[in-house]
């Protein structure tokens, strides 16, 4: 590494532009916590590239003084590819929402996941279609009542992070707008990751949506709503911390320490777990009735070759066997005449 | 059965001919295409001038001896000028009469027709929906008829080599191969040497079809069925190393040519799409050259993906036909907002939807101008010959990194599927492509317009201190904020534009073949330059006065192209389309283009557009052209 890399800020990565966002969304909690982390990475300003499509999160390129591409609806992934697959040595970073990324983009989303091309996906989850004013989302509850859905909604929601464990996924997490430490910590966590990063922050829309998430992030009721995975710890949460998560069988249960259970009857978290059934299992645990809701790191496979070296490695490998590519001989190669 | 020796005492006479066509039709698994490829190279390496039409249903196997599954390779070969695979067909080779039925029509009177008579059993009939039996109820009076037991014949021949009678049978096509290089006197040595190549590692199957090869060969000598075998000259065709080349092919290599000559790293993002896949193959096995070729999950993430590498600085491009050209629309319009340059190539087919996919037409052009939601131009290429493929390459890519733009390709089926001879460029010839990337963070400003070009500077991410940001909102001039001011919007509406009709000051002037003015100029674009070429060379043999144009450059059009229309009494524009270049012409410089419109996957036969232009000569001038001569 080169010991020329500036110190930066978090002042270097804010623009000039006046942010856009409504007064008191979840977007500007998550602008700063990344604003924060950039410059803690060791990574030269001119090698973050931000892609978004279109959305209310998609915004976000234009407040990052970063390289910035504030692309088309749903399609940041593919663009991001492209940049990624011609530059590896950029640091591709996606911003974009649960409309963006699972509707319209779905397609783009779980192919860049499964290629394991190194970028990180910044997921908005908001549960809402904020910037067209309020329609139900792949992510919106069933039954819910917006504008485009005034009797309910009859669409089953997508769980975001079992999609991505289905993509194979090497590196999938949670966080929450409110939760600034955690989300810092998380966003370190997929800087570090070599390939794709999916990371669904849980982000209130509170024009759309009030109160997306609120019976899991209001601060009395955190504790009891949400257990925290650290790699090589029980699943432990509740007020007073007296709660915990282990296997029965197949299935998870929830279970009240003390009385004949201690912390060696957990699960203990494994985030390189390779089993996918694991990882699933933390991902839909949200879904079970008297579970909380999971944050942190799930998965965390950080030994899958990405995609650009793979293509980066293939021409290498082309060219140490054939040699360099002559041109004059591709014109000339197959059947050639002369004609005097 | 005569012996070989006793045929070569009485070799039938050798008869000088100037050219001919050959057509080789069977089913989809009859091996057509090869030994269509096959003959058209040995004649290319005669030194034949040629032109191939490669024709295919795009079921990959119909069900065997039926009508759909028929596939067909034709070849026309010269001593002279070649511009078309040929209106008619002197030698027919069938091997099913499902094959004889669907291209009996093409066949000259007094035409060679070889059939393998082995499939003319009751069950090859029906399934072809033939009451009678051709080869016995008269129907084929007209013609030469040779009936040839190909699969007997064949077995025969392989018989020591201990193959199934399935592998066996599979050689028949070159056995009918092996007559029309006797029928033509050629030597069948480049065939051995691709057979052994390509059987590398199953001897036996080279030996197989050798030996097929060699069979019909010694037939034809043997029987004596042919009274006459032909010789054609080497075509004198401009000094130089030449190969034979198809315009899929040859727009891969223009691609790689043209990233090395810009010092750029070539990016392609494709979906598998016919007739445009093949290059998506050819430039996969480019890896030596650098090239990065990304088969992307659908055609949105094929061209959003090569704009992501064009942001990053590569030379960047997506291929497609129609129904994929439909679904990148609005990516394209991504590219013309951000200015970066892609080239987007579009191997047009029959439509609408799925349509025709193997059958070929130039009906996306209207598409290409304008298929974008708002004010979107995009600069159009389109290549006329298959060898000019390689040159359009070169230039879409030039335009597109001298003017930050996307600029679009419109090559067809025909074009990229039919090959000719074509002379190899000292790659010394070739200018290199000026690229600049901006690196001075000083005065740095993303939409600053270059004041020749009006290009935005190509500011890549990695390099320090010109971090920016750019996308599909609407941006200040010069700034590239976001900006929604009216007067702003306007100005950059009409900025891009302008910056596509700067162009314009890189097209040549065109300079019409045939006469220079006269009763009638034809303008056309794409592939239907072989055989406009061969109506107008005839036509003027005839004693009228035509002209011909054929636009290479389509937006922006040619600047002297009004100036020339006007010096001719009419203007004629074939297109296998509804009349979309005539729109466009109509349109621009209100002049009254007569369209003339084939829409059947087919191209244009010579003798179609003599027939027409005869016909829009006798109209009369009243009233017709701009100046009204």
């Amino acid at each position: 590494m080169s010991a020329t890399v500036p110190v930066l800020t978090k002042k270097d990565f804010q623009t000039d532009q006046e942010v856009r966002w409504c007064p008191g969304c979840g977007d500007y909690a998550i602008l700063s916590a990344v604003q924060s982390v950039f410059p803690e990475l060791g990574i030269p300003r001119e090698k973050f590239v931000v892609v978004s499509g279109i959305g209310c999160s998609s915004r976000f390129p234009y407040y990052m003084n970063t390289f910035g591409f504030h692309t088309i609806h749903g399609r940041a992934p593919a663009v991001a590819t492209g940049i990624k697959v011609a530059h590896p040595e950029l640091e591709v970073w996606v911003a974009t929402g649960d409309g963006d990324s699972l509707s319209i983009g779905g397609n783009h989303t779980i192919h860049m996941l499964r290629r394991n091309v190194g970028i990180k996906v910044l997921m908005f989850n908001n549960r809402i279609y904020g910037l067209t004013k309020g329609q139900y989302s792949p992510t919106s509850e069933f039954g819910k009542k917006t504008k485009s859905t005034p009797f309910g909604s009859g669409a089953r929601p997508f769980n975001p992070l079992a999609l991505a464990i289905g993509a194979e996924t090497t590196f999938v997490a949670r966080s929450v707008d409110v939760m600034q430490q955690h989300l810092k910590e998380t966003l370190k966590k997929a800087a570090a990751h070599k390939g794709a990063a999916y990371i669904e922050i849980l982000q209130n829309c509170n024009i759309f949506n009030d109160g997306a998430w609120q019976y899991l992030t209001e601060k009395d009721a955190r504790s009891e709503h949400i257990v925290q995975l650290e790699h090589g710890k029980p699943l432990i949460f509740g007020k007073n911390r007296d709660k915990g998560i282990r296997m029965n069988g197949l299935d998870l249960e929830v279970v009240q320490l003390g009385s004949g259970v201690s912390e060696h009857d957990l699960l203990i978290h494994d985030e390189q777990y390779r089993n996918p059934a694991y990882a699933f299992l933390l991902a839909k645990m949200e879904e079970m009735p008297g579970f909380p809701t999971p944050i942190g790191v799930l998965r965390s496979w950080n030994d899958v070759p990405r995609y650009e070296d793979i293509m980066a490695n293939q021409v290498k490998d082309v060219v140490a066997k054939r040699g360099a590519g002559d041109i004059d001989k591709l014109l000339r190669s197959g059947d050639t005449w002369e004609v005097r | 059965m005569a012996t070989i020796t006793d045929a070569v005492e009485s070799k039938p006479k050798r008869q000088v001919i100037e050219r001919a066509v050959v057509r080789f039709c069977g089913d989809s698994g009859d091996g057509m295409q090869i030994s269509g490829s096959q003959f058209t190279n040995t004649v290319a390496l005669y030194g034949n001038d040629l032109a191939t039409f490669p024709d295919f249903p795009a079921e990959i196997r119909a069900p065997a001896g039926t009508l759909p599954g028929v596939s067909g390779f034709q070849v026309q070969f010269s001593s002279s000028d070649v511009y078309t695979p040929g209106d008619a067909v002197d030698v027919l080779v069938a091997m099913n009469p499902a094959a004889l039925k669907m291209n009996i029509k093409d066949l000259k009177k007094n035409g060679i027709l070889i059939v393998n008579s082995d499939s003319f059993g009751e069950n090859d009939l029906r399934k072809a929906h033939q009451a009678t039996n051709p080869l016995e109820d008269h129907s084929l009076d007209a013609y030469r008829v040779f009936p040839v037991q190909l699969e007997r014949l064949t077995q025969t021949a392989l018989e020591e080599l201990g193959l199934d009678a399935k592998s066996m049978n599979r050689c028949k096509n070159f056995f009918a191969l092996g007559m029309c290089y006797w029928l033509y006197n050629r030597s069948m040595d480049h065939t051995y040497r691709w057979l052994d190549d390509k059987f590398k590692n199953k001897p036996l199957l080279a030996e197989a079809n050798k030996r097929a090869m060699k069979a019909g060969y010694s037939y034809c000598e043997a029987t004596e069925a042919f009274q006459v075998s032909y010789e054609i000259p080497p075509a004198k065709l401009a000094p130089g190393v030449y190969r034979n080349l198809s315009g899929n092919q040859a727009l891969a290599m223009g691609f790689v040519v043209a990233a090395q000559k810009a010092g750029l790293q070539l990016f392609l993002g494709s979906y598998p799409i016919t007739p445009a896949s093949d290059i998506l193959h050819e430039l996969s096995g480019y890896k030596n050259f650098g090239v990065l070729t990304f088969q992307a999950e659908d055609e949105i993430a094929a061209i959003t993906s090569a704009i992501g590498a064009a942001y990053s600085g590569a030379l960047a491009m997506t291929t497609t036909s129609g129904p994929g050209m439909a679904l990148k629309t609005e990516a394209m319009g991504l590219a013309v907002a951000v200015e970066l340059p892609i080239v987007v190539c579009d191997i047009q087919r029959g439509g609408p939807s799925t349509g025709l996919p193997t059958k070929t037409e130039q009906a996306d052009l209207l598409q290409a101008m304008f298929g974008r939601n708002s004010e979107a131009p995009i600069p159009i290429l389109a290549p006329s010959t298959p060898g000019d493929c390689f040159w359009i390459a070169l230039e879409a890519s030039r335009i597109a990194l001298k003017y930050m733009v996307p600029v679009i390709v419109l090559s067809d089926g025909y074009l990229a599927n039919g090959a000719e001879p074509w002379r190899i460029p000292n790659l010394a010839e070739i200018p290199q492509i000026p690229v600049h990337f901006v690196t001075d963070p000083q005065g740095f400003l993303p939409y600053k317009r270059d004041p020749q070009t009006l290009a935005r500077p190509w500011a890549i991410p990695g390099t320090p201190g010109l971090e920016h940001r750019i996308g599909g909102l609407e941006k200040q001039d010069v700034t590239g904020n976001v900006n929604y001011e009216p007067l702003n919007h306007e100005k950059m509406v009409r900025l891009r534009a302008a910056k596509v009709e700067a162009i314009g000051q890189d097209v040549p002037d065109v300079v019409p073949a045939g006469d220079p003015d006269g009763d009638l100029l034809i303008i056309g674009w794409g592939s239907t330059y072989g055989s406009i070429t061969a109506a107008l060379k005839a036509q003027r043999a005839a004693g009228h006065r035509i002209g011909h144009v054929h636009l290479r450059y389509l937006n922006p059009l040619p600047r002297n192209l009004g100036q020339v229309m006007e010096r001719y009494s009419k203007v004629l524009v074939p297109e296998m389309n509804m009349g979309q270049l005539s729109m466009i012409l109509r349109a621009k410089y209100l002049v009254d283009a007569e369209g003339y419109n084939k829409i059947q996957g087919q191209p244009f036969k010579q003798a179609e557009l003599e027939a027409k232009i005869e016909e829009v000569l006798s109209y009369g001038a009243v009233g017709t052209g701009r100046n009204g001569r």
